[in-house]
């Protein structure tokens, strides 16, 4: 293949799509290539944790964009293979199979990997984890078999994967090591209500525990041994304790990271020419409590926004992030959106009634409205998104009141 | 194979091939229809890939759920009585020749 691309992006995944096809509908004419390293082009994951586990999604229906797409936009796709180094200074990479490509622009859409569980036993057949459609399909077709299947980590993977599993009838179990469910995620009022959603559902829970080992019987897991010593029976596990981010190749590069490839709002990393986004970039997000600190959010609503706002750079017209981030996560019938970024000691205010499946909590910080947590109240969360985008400034009264009028907090 | 004819913001039409199944989203991000978005991947939950219907074809679609309804509410165009979200539309043959209008935003 010819050496040089005007637009060269490691990692066929969101972010990556993205940028590609928002250069190219910003009117970027380069050659553009991505490279990545799974079978499939860039594919959805929210299925691979829900509809692919429960049958109402398929593979042949995952991929984001159409295989004429690629060709009709003039995207290069170089699938299966992977950048194995960077030299920004030669603005040129090598790939895994030693072949050499130059660039004007090199992206960093390399996504992250899931964290392993630290602990004996993690790799005994039936331990799996929920990052690929690969990792999907194998889970899928355990939990065929299966009848006990323990989660560890009580977060979106673990939650969605529970509700999956408790749907086709395998008893579950969440260990969780922190107090309460989605703990970074959420407030207690709504980490209750999803604790009971789950309960009612028949999924049984332990807080506060960590997993000391995984315990086999001829290879396959067994149990798993909380650090009290109590042990769960089970024959499949599903770790979901979060994700790294893939910096390898921008740390050999000498490019800046701190949980993540180090990015400005247009997705600019410490080298020039070198850009990233997606769930490998951390930048600093003007709606977290410190707007100056550069965080790493895991959606794809920020994947999407960094990557459209990298390629407004592209073409010279740069507008960098300013979306609100807001993200969904299905479980069960409920619906539960979220816009804007909770800080711990945010006010939290509940509107409506839990107890009814549908209500709405409010985070409110120095008297504005800085997150909105919506349980299948899918017009709340809208609005939701333009009051954060507002600031929109309220009482608790106001919010608690589902009398009053929500839009008038915008006028 | 059904046919779904999108009309663009440009007034242009698009008639494009989608299989029995694939929801009206799903084609119209498949073949690249612009001013349809589909922020959530298609589960109901971001009004960006909000579609006028053709009268025609109105009554034999699956009628609009709760959820659907409230996100309706919240279209960025304008909500007219032949509003619906796409991704909540499966093809099928007997919605062979569609005809879809792209909105004016999404945003």
């Amino acid at each position: 293949m010819n050496a040089r691309a005007a637009l060269l992006i490691a990692g066929a995944s969101y972010a990556g799509l993205q940028l590609a096809a928002s250069a190219r509908n910003l009117g970027f004419e380069g050659r553009i290539v991505m490279v990545g390293d799974e079978a499939l082009p860039p594919y959805q994951r929210p299925p691979l944790s829900k509809g692919l586990l429960t049958g109402k999604s398929t593979v042949e229906s995952l991929p984001v964009k159409s295989e004429a797409f690629y060709s009709e936009s003039g995207i290069e796709l170089l699938l299966g293979r992977r950048v194995a180094t960077l030299a920004p200074e030669r603005q040129q990479v090598t790939l895994d199979d030693g072949s050499s490509l130059e660039y004007d622009w090199l992206a960093l859409t390399t996504g992250a990997r899931c964290r392993p569980l630290p602990v004996p036993g993690a790799d005994l057949a039936g331990v799996l984890e929920v990052r690929t459609v690969d990792d999907a399909l194998r889970l899928d077709a355990a939990a065929g078999g299966a009848r006990h299947a323990c989660i560890i980590g009580g977060g979106f993977i673990g939650l969605e994967v529970a509700a999956a599993l408790a749907g086709r009838g395998l008893r579950v179990t969440v260990v969780e090591a922190l107090p309460r469910l989605l703990a970074r995620a959420v407030t207690p009022q709504m980490s209750a209500f999803v604790e009971d959603l789950h309960r009612r559902n028949g999924v049984g829970f332990a807080f506060g525990q960590a997993v000391a080992a995984l315990h086999g019987d001829n290879g396959k897991v067994c149990a798993v041994e909380l650090a009290s010593g109590e042990r769960i029976d089970c024959d499949l596990v599903v770790v979901g304790i979060g994700v790294i981010p893939n910096t390898g190749l921008a740390e050999a590069a000498g490019i800046a990271c701190a949980n993540g490839i180090l990015t400005d709002g247009l997705g600019q990393t410490s080298a020039p020419r070198v850009l990233a986004a997606g769930d490998c970039a951390a930048f600093p997000n003007p709606y977290a409590p410190d707007p100056a600190l550069p965080i790493r959010l895991e959606s794809i609503q920020a994947a999407n926004d960094l990557a459209r706002a990298a390629a407004s750079l592209l073409v010279g017209a740069p507008q960098p992030y300013a979306a609100v981030p807001w993200f969904w996560s299905d479980q069960y019938d409920a619906k539960l959106q979220m816009a804007g970024l909770m800080a711990a000691d945010d006010e939290a205010v509940v509107r409506g009634d839990p107890a009814s499946g549908r209500f709405t909590v409010f985070c409110l910080r120095n008297g504005r409205i800085a997150a909105v947590h919506t349980a299948s109240r899918p017009a709340e969360h809208m609005l939701g998104r333009k009051l954060v985008a507002a600031g929109a400034s309220a009482t608790a009264a106001q919010l608690a009141d589902e009398s009053f009028d929500l839009k008038s907090l915008l006028a | 194979m059904p046919t779904i004819n999108y009309i663009l913001k440009d007034g242009s039409t698009r008639a494009v091939d989608a299989p029995a199944g694939l929801s009206v989203m799903e084609a119209a991000i498949r073949a690249n229809i612009r001013g349809i978005d589909a922020e959530c991947g298609g589960c109901c939950s971001c009004a960006t890939c909000h579609v006028y219907v053709d009268e025609a074809f109105l009554d034999r679609l699956p009628p609009a759920d709760d959820m659907e309804q409230e996100l309706l509410e919240g279209v960025a165009a304008e909500r007219r009585p032949t509003s619906r979200l796409s991704c909540q539309l499966p093809m099928s043959a007997e919605l062979d020749g569609i005809v879809i209008t792209v909105p004016a935003t999404q945003a």
